[in-house]
């Protein structure tokens, strides 16, 4: 799914990274406050959603090589964390939606969850 | 523990409670990878084994170090403390356990998901520790063919 539709879906303000929309798109989605299951989870081509809003969120992305993170629950990062994701040139969103219903609009538009091979 | 004979070798310091620089030693250890052209599947498993074990200092020790060995054949990461110490490894390795404080999961680690995603993410893995002495973790991750151009300093 491309970001850009992502963003129209949750109805999303673009805090950095507009310019690297366009080369974007992701095959999952992982919605999470638990930063060491998204790095136990996940893979590059998530897009990951979740309401913490420090700069670890930024330093998971980068680990993982996630390139869009959403911020649910109409939260901002302060600029601190802005500045890190700016260095790393993620792409940074928000919506006023919560966590459970940001995933389940992207979910009935196709954008299925990460699955788990345990 | 000691060196590894033949490997580049680069330390970078991990303190105490640092949440606010947690995760710098593991995105300076993943860009030097990175500029050696190394595939990018492995990169990220020893990116995000560093950064587990670099969370580990910060939230349960004392502080310590990562310490970066670069060969042609394999990458080690060695995670040294200077204590306390993990009480019970084999608790400490299930997922779920955990006895992180209230100020990790505000960052949104202290899951009980550390030591299984390090487990996960490296081809071996060595956790040298008891209770009351420093914690040595060596992290080890094999360049195999498929991983692409071979470390062009080696």
């Amino acid at each position: 799914m491309k970001l850009l539709e992502i963003k129209e879906l949750l109805d999303c303000a673009c805090i950095t990274g507009e310019e690297y929309m366009d080369e974007y798109d992701v095959e999952y989605a992982f919605g999470c406050d638990l930063m060491s299951d998204v790095l136990a989870f996940s893979n590059h081509k998530t897009l990951l959603l979740t309401g913490l809003v420090n700069p670890q969120v930024i330093r998971t992305a980068e680990m993982m090589d996630i390139a869009a993170i959403v911020f649910v629950r109409g939260k901002r990062p302060d600029d601190k964390t802005i500045e890190l994701a700016e260095k790393y040139n993620k792409i940074l969103l928000c919506t006023r939606n919560i966590l459970y219903t940001s995933c389940g609009i992207l979910y009935k538009h196709g954008l299925k969850g990460v699955t788990i091979n345990e | 523990m000691s060196d590894y004979p033949g490997f580049l070798k680069y330390d970078y310091e991990v303190e105490r409670y640092d949440f606010t620089r947690a995760g710098e030693a593991s995105s300076a250890i993943k860009a030097r990878l990175k500029k050696l052209g190394l595939d990018t599947d492995l990169v990220r498993r020893i990116a995000v084994a560093s950064y587990e074990s670099e969370i580990n200092i910060i939230i349960h020790s004392f502080g310590g170090s990562l310490t970066l060995y670069i060969s042609t054949d394999k990458i080690i990461i060695v995670a040294k403390d200077s204590g306390p110490g993990i009480d019970d490894i084999e608790l400490a390795m299930q997922e779920g356990y955990t006895t992180a404080s209230d100020k990790a999961r505000e960052y949104g680690f202290g899951a009980g998901m550390g030591l299984p995603n390090i487990k996960r993410y490296c081809d071996r893995l060595e956790i040298d520790s008891s209770k009351g002495h420093a914690t040595t973790i060596v992290m080890t991750f094999i360049i195999t063919d498929m991983d692409g151009e071979q470390n062009e300093n080696g």
